[in-house]
């Protein structure tokens, strides 16, 4: 597999791997994809009061593009409001990352980690209230 | 050290400088057809021929040499093997037996053969990937015309139990074809074993583009050719012989079946090393396939919590080879790993780590200590580690 030099920088040095506080209620947390599929992601993000993103930290089973996909939208998201960070969509990473066609699921499947994130987020918002 | 490690031994070898040697002569200097008999020039390159239809006779045990026709490969051998005893002999029976875990040409061309009539029954191997014998008997109950088992599998290096094979096919008069293409040179084959015999010549330092098949003589298989020409090879493989590539898989056989003992040893040696090293430090790894019914150069291993995929990508001055879906066109992980009953997420982490004539023990010790280190690396950023 031939990746971008992109790719293959945040594949070498990914910033955020980790994972915050599930508990918090502050924190959003998305698990997506499956060990049988060979691509899992999990996604968090932590929002401050004003509503922005804080912190956002991933893991990743899966290939080199899943891991620089995730690596690359923690990084995306950090200090954008909810509505900006839901309107990154799969083909602006598989752009920036130059992906080929046959590793655009694993941005599909980011995409989705991000939605899956803030719609966590904002259930327990809606306990809280 | 050299800028990329090379263990993928059961993709490709390079060619033994030893082999070119012998096969320049045939390119520009000696270039008679061999099949022109009836000059010096087709003489000299029929001779070379002969000697290495002899040479590679020798390495599988037959002394009759005149059953060892020359292919362009394994996969074409395997092809007429499967295609050209069925159109033969198809009398014997509609169904063509093969293995879950076998090479793909192998498995497509016993489906192929649906076409025609014949129906494909493709039996499970255990999970240390050993053919079940039990089923292979049930399965000849029905009428079969042909048994296809590989003698050693090209993505996890076990052996099957030939002689028992045998034996069985024997007793119901079965033909059974063999793709030895991971084995030849490696091990010791007893070509008598089978009816049809598939060896590659790249698999063992020849030449790509130049394989062998075996054709039982005492009594005589006929097998219907794949193509028409001028009946060379026993009328089963039309087409001027190539004399360098047919020297090249000749001598090839020749080191490989005088060195074989000895490397067999070096290779068993760095293998003990090898999962030694990995067992010791890293937890929740497996060996695919049978830990010693296998050849030593050949070690498939799964390691939890990480993809195959970047792991390879971790390591990117060694080639290896992955089962992961991820690094295959079309995105499902390996038939042969499936096969064992492994755990999906453990196919997407299987690894090949193919070693050979030219391996160090350098190179061995350099990717133990790489894997680990990327393995490690790997699981601290895995979510299901």
């Amino acid at each position: 597999m031939s990746y971008s030099k992109r790719v293959m920088d945040l594949y070498e040095n990914p910033a955020n791997i980790g994972t915050l506080d599930e508990n918090d209620e502050t924190v959003g947390t998305a698990v997506v994809g499956s060990p049988a599929c060979g691509d899992v992601i999990k996604f968090q993000i932590k929002v401050d009061e004003d509503g922005k993103i804080s912190d956002a930290k991933f893991k990743a089973f899966g290939c080199g593009a899943a891991i620089a996909s995730s690596a690359l939208v923690t990084e995306w998201v950090l200090g954008k409001k909810l509505n900006e960070a839901s309107k990154i969509t799969n083909e602006q990473v598989t752009e920036y990352l130059s992906l080929p066609p046959v590793k655009a699921h694993c941005s599909v499947l980011v995409e989705g980690a991000v939605a899956k994130a803030i719609e966590n987020y904002m259930s327990k918002r809606r306990k809280v209230l | 050290m050299k800028k990329f490690i090379y263990m993928d031994y059961q993709a490709t070898t390079p060619c033994d400088p030893r082999v070119l040697d012998k096969m320049l002569p045939y390119f520009c200097e000696e270039f008679g057809n061999p099949h022109s008999s009836s000059h010096a020039m087709g003489m000299v390159a029929a001779e070379a021929v002969e000697c290495a239809r002899q040479q590679v006779a020798s390495i599988i045990g037959v002394k009759d040499a005149r059953s060892v026709i020359f292919t362009s490969g394994a996969t074409e051998s395997n092809n007429l093997s499967i295609q050209g005893a069925a159109r033969a002999y198809g009398k014997k029976g509609d169904q063509i037996i093969s293995t879950s875990i076998e090479h793909k040409c192998v498995l497509e061309s016993v489906h192929a053969m649906s076409k025609e009539g014949f129906e494909a029954k493709i039996i499970p191997v255990q999970k240390n990937g050993i053919i079940d014998l039990d089923s292979l008997g049930k399965a000849l109950e029905a009428p079969t015309v042909l048994v296809s088992v590989g003698w050693v599998n090209n993505e996890i290096g076990v052996c099957q139990p030939m002689a028992e094979i045998s034996d069985i096919c024997r007793q119901r008069g079965v033909l059974l074809h063999s793709d030895a293409a991971q084995a030849v040179g490696k091990i010791e084959i007893d070509a008598a074993l089978v009816d049809l015999l598939s060896i590659s010549g790249h698999k063992i330092y020849g030449p790509k583009g130049v394989g062998a098949l075996y054709v039982r003589m005492d009594p005589a298989l006929r097998l219907k050719p794949l193509f028409h020409g001028g009946g060379q090879e026993r009328k089963m493989r039309s087409g001027t012989l190539s004399p360098p590539l047919c020297v090249g898989i000749g001598e090839a056989c020749r080191i490989a079946s005088e060195e074989m003992s000895a490397e067999y040893a070096r290779l068993a040696e760095f293998k003990k090393y090898f999962l030694e090293r990995i067992f010791a430090s890293l937890g929740k790894v497996f060996l695919n396939g049978d830990a010693e019914k296998r050849i030593p150069g050949c070690l498939n291993l799964s390691f939890a919590g990480v993809e195959g995929e970047s792991l390879m990508l971790g390591m990117r001055d060694v080639c290896i080879s992955s089962g992961s879906a991820c690094t295959s066109s079309t995105l499902e992980p390996s038939h042969v790993i499936q096969a064992l009953a492994v755990y999906d997420d453990l196919a997407h982490s299987s690894l090949r780590i193919g070693m050979g004539r030219f391996t160090t023990f350098e190179e061995v010790k350099y990717v133990a200590d790489k894997l680990i280190e990327v393995v490690t690396r790997m699981r601290a950023m895995s979510p299901i580690w």
